[in-house]
């Protein structure tokens, strides 16, 4: 039995500019604001920054090793709050946390959030999966 | 600026887009996800981004990609996506509202594999005025 309110152990990942490449080219978002450092300073950002969908996609690795595998989860929300920085040559933390929020049957809503840098990106996200 | 009249109207993508192995396998090399025999639960991105592209940028529409900021993301996936499915995309416009010298478009997009429902996503997307 999953109590509501359980907090479940925090991840870190790391993002550096080749996995935003990577990201790129798997998902086919080749905007430039995540690839070309001088481009994102044109357009008034402080730095190159991830997608904010590779955050997302991080929280959903999260969740699916939680959960026991991606066909688990049914539901998956997030709003994309604060950039994700991502200089260069460096390797900067999303660090992903949950919360149980819901138990109803064998479906379960985990409350999800992600900082970098100590920084809130990620929130009003939550994930609804079968276990 | 959006045309009002587009809101609550569903486009529908013309092509038929099949996933393969090799593109599921790429998405989860970038999550180091090992197990691949599913696509991830946000692969759908990579249909719908580009289709709702081509589908919302009929000039009728007045969405104006080039200022566009990715507000907020959900999906429902009635079923995962596997190697060898093919989708037809359709895109609607499912609110809009304009704040601060924003606009704010829902757009609502779906995915059917044999006229069947697979995933259903919805994008807040800004347009920064």
């Amino acid at each position: 039995m999953i109590a509501v309110g359980t907090t479940l152990e925090e991840k870190v990942f790391f993002v550096d500019r080749a996995l935003l490449k990577a990201y790129a080219d798997a998902s086919g978002d080749q905007n430039p604001i995540h690839q070309n450092e001088e481009f994102a300073l044109s357009v008034g950002l402080p730095n190159v920054i991830a997608h904010g969908m590779l955050t997302m996609a991080l929280v959903g690795k999260y969740v699916s090793d939680w959960a026991g595998g991606a066909a688990a989860i049914k539901e998956f929300s997030a709003r994309f709050i604060k950039p994700v920085i991502v200089p260069a040559n460096q390797k900067v933390d999303i660090t992903v946390t949950g919360k149980i929020a819901q138990v109803s049957g064998d479906q379960i809503t985990i409350e999800l959030s992600a900082t970098s840098a100590g920084v809130t990106v990620l929130a009003m996200s939550e994930a609804v999966v079968i276990k | 600026m959006l045309n009002p009249d587009s809101v609550g109207r569903t486009f529908e993508g013309a092509e038929l887009v099949t996933v393969s192995q090799s593109e599921i396998d790429a998405f989860c090399a970038v999550l180091s996800e090992s197990n691949t025999t599913v696509a991830p639960p946000t692969f759908s991105i990579r249909i719908t981004l580009e289709q709702s592209h081509q589908i919302l940028s009929n000039p009728e529409i007045g969405l104006d990609w080039s200022r566009v900021v990715h507000g907020d993301q959900r999906f429902q996936i009635k079923r995962p996506i596997i190697a060898g499915d093919s989708f037809k995309c359709s895109s609607t416009i499912e609110s809009y509202k304009v704040s601060d010298g924003n606009e704010f478009v829902v757009v609502r997009s779906d995915l059917h594999s044999n006229n069947q429902l697979a995933v259903s996503t919805w994008s807040t997307l800004v347009v920064r005025g």
